[in-house]
């Protein structure tokens, strides 16, 4: 992987060294290894990851610029297992030219990969903490790695919890994955959606109506959040309103990416870019900028 | 303003094997603004003639000069060979939205104040092609990159103060954060400077203000005053580096007198004594970032035509984009970046829409960048005052009037709680 | 014996904390023990009968049918109120409502409610100010449900 960080640790707010001195604009070719279908629109590449000795290849929370030849390049996060050693896994929606040409590669096609880039969650942080992951729509697509690293380093946290908010039952995620996890010990895993039909028999409203259902300890809990910038501003309100303090929310942030890595000017959101001083960001350094109009 | 993070930049720094005691310009551009007090190197006199024996030298080390030329009415920086393609007997005249070339009498090689566009477009050029690929039974292959090429050699001839500070500034965020930009990296590292120094300021200058000019400190192979007047032409010229030194060496620079060594000094104070306009940047990012709804937003918004001028004449303006396309076969594919502005509608467009959508928050988000959020990035304003977005903007927005206003409108509400 | 029973589990509910304890009793006074089994319609649109609930335990689904479609808007759960516009108005049912489990509920009469409420505004005053808080809540989530959020293009205007 040119240009990439290959870490084990790393804390949200601290960015990851530089790597090496690799041009980081060239894309490194990788072949698709599984291509699964999660929604009507969304859909999980799984590319195979040449080299590495088998330390994480990303912390939870980066992202890589994928590169579909000759159609263009994206911001996608990774959505993985970090602890699974050779694969980089993706969950992508195809809204436009670039997503589709993505989903719509089979196994064995090439795409290139970029990366890893970005701030990652505060796994280190929340450790001996009780962790509240919160995520709407294609949210949990950044989110799942930490719940991966979560569970394969179970004795380093409290309980955990999971509120999953989707458009509607089609559009979620993972739902077999949701299902299973919901048996873990110390685990909660409540999930909603905005529509839902007669055969859905779980909870319909948005995703801070979960939060009832939860019981916090707002002294002992990190929370990570991600999803549209609406969600993610009434899901602070709500957290804040509980006793959680600034420092102990994460979220990650999207805007505009050409370069992915803090050259083409595109992705700033007052002085932060999003590509380097995020995507994950403590949100004590995003109060006062998520929000404002036009910004 | 700019001396402080300099010395951060100072941490960064690569070897500093060509730097002398005065200023330092190192294989990797970083220290080229070095923090050591600057102690005067040696003073040395040249003729105007010697010029073109400087530009012979450099051209036989290999490098292009870039230099000061007069075309379409304009200074532009571009090839010279010898000191009748610089435009001697030319100065330029600049106000707002305005800009023209005069004839003075004295004959000055660098009788004007700037080129229309600064250097950048040698160092961060408008278009490169980042690589090229073809398909291959692996997917596919990078046939071509823009970082595998041998960047080119330049010397630039005739840089100002503020030109110098700028390339600092483009340093520090193409090669000394996160990551480095290969493009640039490599053709600032093999960047020889001439530098000039001002002995006249434009109406648009503001340099002052902002610390960059126009004296020039440090960061320049080679540095030279003109002076010219009484029927006599010459230059005061002094090393920044060895390299330097060697080719004012080359070309027969003697000592200079004290008295040429004045004449030098007055004559960049004078410049600075031109200088009408003001911007106040202490507290600039404070200000800026706490007026988000200043009413002089809408009020400039109501002159700016958005045509984003001002970031291609700026000489720190970084942005580009970039772009994807394959040939029609579809067997090879290119990407190239491009120059772009925080202007365009596009430049934000995010889910559907744009994000700055209302010419109002495209040109807030230009000046608020360019004065406050590149402290936070970076450690300085990422201005240096030479007034070319005063000059080039079609409405003639400025933007010392346009900081001045918010905070007077600042102050004004403050005063009525 | 049912109604001791019942004002413990009344004095659970989130709905009365911070009643007095004359009150709490006073309301358990009013409301019976309902248990209900998965799929039963409590209410349908339209209802003159007005009940209101305290959900104890179990989740109920607020629907709306038409063209032989059943949509489900929202879903209630534990210590949550259902119904709150009996204690308002009699006017009939805006939704149906529907026991998506089994539920263990708390039922007051609308009607004697207002009674009570009009007889002793302390009480009154206490039932009301909890209300408005859930319709508040309510309103605000529904809201930001309306906004359609997750579509691609990012919530319509």
């Amino acid at each position: 992987m040119n240009g990439g960080a290959i870490l084990t640790e790393a804390d949200a707010g601290a960015a990851l060294p530089p790597g090496p001195s690799a041009d980081v604009m060239l894309p490194a070719p990788c072949k698709v290894a599984q291509v699964d279908k999660e929604t009507h629109d969304t859909f999980t590449l799984c590319l195979e990851a040449k080299g590495g000795d088998g330390s994480p290849l990303f912390a939870p929370g980066q992202f890589s610029m994928l590169y579909a030849p000759g159609v263009g390049e994206l911001p996608i996060s990774i959505s993985g297992d970090p602890g699974e050693p050779g694969r980089l896994v993706y969950t992508i929606r195809s809204v436009g030219k670039a997503t589709h040409a993505l989903v719509t590669k089979s196994v064995g096609d090439t795409v290139g990969v970029r990366g890893p880039f970005g701030t990652s969650w505060p796994m280190t942080e929340g450790r001996g903490k009780d962790v509240l992951i919160v995520a709407g729509g294609i949210g949990l697509a950044p989110l799942r790695p930490a719940i991966y690293h979560i569970l394969r380093h179970r004795g380093d946290y409290r309980r955990l919890t999971v509120l999953y908010g989707a458009r509607s039952p089609r559009d979620m995620l993972y739902r077999k994955q949701l299902a299973a996890w919901t048996y873990l010990p110390d685990t909660q895993i409540l999930t909603t959606v905005d529509y839902g039909g007669l055969s859905w028999r779980g909870y319909v409203g948005v995703v801070t109506t979960l939060f009832r259902y939860t019981r916090l300890q707002p002294d002992r809990t990190i929370a990570m959040i991600c999803g549209p910038e609406i969600m993610m501003r009434y899901v602070v309100r709500e957290l804040e309103s509980r006793g959680l303090t600034a420092r102990d929310i994460y979220l990650s942030m999207e805007r505009n990416m050409k370069c992915g890595v803090g050259f083409c000017g595109h992705c700033q959101l007052g002085p932060y870019f999003i590509c380097k001083d995020g995507p994950v960001f403590p949100w004590k350094r995003m109060q006062g900028w998520m929000g404002k109009y036009e910004l | 303003m700019i001396g402080s993070y300099l010395k951060m930049l100072q941490q960064l720094a690569f070897g500093k094997e060509d730097a002398l005691v005065h200023g330092q310009t190192s294989p990797l551009l970083v220290t080229a603004m070095a923090t050591t007090q600057a102690e005067p190197g040696t003073k040395l006199v040249i003729e105007v003639e010697a010029i073109t024996e400087l530009i012979s030298r450099l051209r036989g080390q290999g490098y292009e000069v870039i230099g000061p030329t007069r075309r379409d009415g304009a200074i532009v920086y571009d090839s010279v060979q010898k000191v009748e393609d610089l435009p001697a007997g030319w100065t330029d005249e600049q106000a707002p939205g305005k800009y023209r070339l005069k004839n003075n009498e004295d004959g000055a090689l660098f009788g004007y104040t700037l080129g229309a566009q600064g250097w950048k477009r040698f160092l961060h050029p408008p278009e490169v092609k980042l690589f090229r690929v073809e398909n291959d039974s692996d997917g596919f292959r990078i046939v071509e990159s823009a970082s595998a090429q041998p960047p080119p050699k330049y010397a630039f001839l005739g840089v100002r103060a503020c030109e110098l500070a700028a390339i600092a500034l483009q340093d520090r965020v193409l090669t000394a954060d996160w990551y480095a930009d290969p493009v640039y990296a490599g053709r600032r590292r093999n960047l020889f400077i001439v530098a000039v120094q001002c002995t006249r300021a434009s109406a648009n200058c503001f340099c002052t203000s902002m610390g960059t000019g126009p004296q020039v400190k440090t960061g320049c192979d080679i540095l030279l005053t003109e002076i010219a007047g009484d029927g006599r032409r010459f230059l005061v010229a002094a090393a920044g580096t060895r390299a330097g030194a060697g080719v004012l060496a080359d070309i027969g620079a003697k000592k200079a007198p004290a008295e040429a060594v004045k004449q030098a000094d007055r004559a960049v104070e004078g410049a600075a004594a031109m200088i009408t306009k003001r911007l106040e940047v202490s507290g600039v990012r404070e200000l800026l970032y706490e007026q988000f709804e200043s009413a002089r937003w809408d009020d400039v918004a109501r002159r700016c035509l958005t045509c984003g001028n001002c970031t291609m004449v700026c000489p720190t303006c970084f942005c580009v984009t970039v772009d994807d396309a394959s040939d029609f076969s579809g067997q090879s594919a290119e990407r190239w970046r491009r120059w772009d502005s925080c202007f365009t509608q596009s430049f934000s467009y995010i889910h559907g829409g744009s994000v700055r959508l209302s010419p109002k928050s495209r040109y807030r988000q230009w000046l608020t960048h360019k004065l406050a959020a590149w402290q936070d990035q970076f450690g300085s304003p990422g201005c240096v005052g030479c007034g070319r977005c005063i000059t080039w903007c079609p409405a003639g927005i400025d933007i010392t009037e346009e900081v001045a206003a918010i905070r007077d409108g600042a102050q004004a509400a403050a005063a009525r709680e | 014996m049912e109604n001791v029973n019942l004002l413990e589990i009344l004095q659970k509910h989130p709905f009365v904390q911070g009643f007095q304890p004359k009150h709490i009793e006073k309301l358990a006074a009013l409301g019976h023990e309902l248990k209900l089994e998965r799929d039963r319609i409590i209410f349908r649109e339209g209802d003159e009968s007005s009940f209101f609930y305290l959900i104890v335990t179990g989740k109920v689904a607020l629907e709306v049918t038409a063209l032989g479609r059943t949509l489900r808007v929202q879903t209630l759960g534990d210590g949550e109120e259902l119904g709150w516009s009996s204690v308002l108005a009699s006017e009939g049912k805006h939704f149906q409502a529907r026991a998506l489990g089994a539920v263990r509920a708390i039922v007051f009469d609308g009607a004697r409610l207002r009674e009570a409420c009009e007889e002793d505004h302390t009480f009154g005053y206490e039932m009301m100010k909890r209300l408005l808080g859930v319709v508040a809540e309510r309103l605000q989530a529904t809201r930001i449900q309306l906004l359609d959020m997750y579509s691609p293009a990012g919530a319509k205007p």
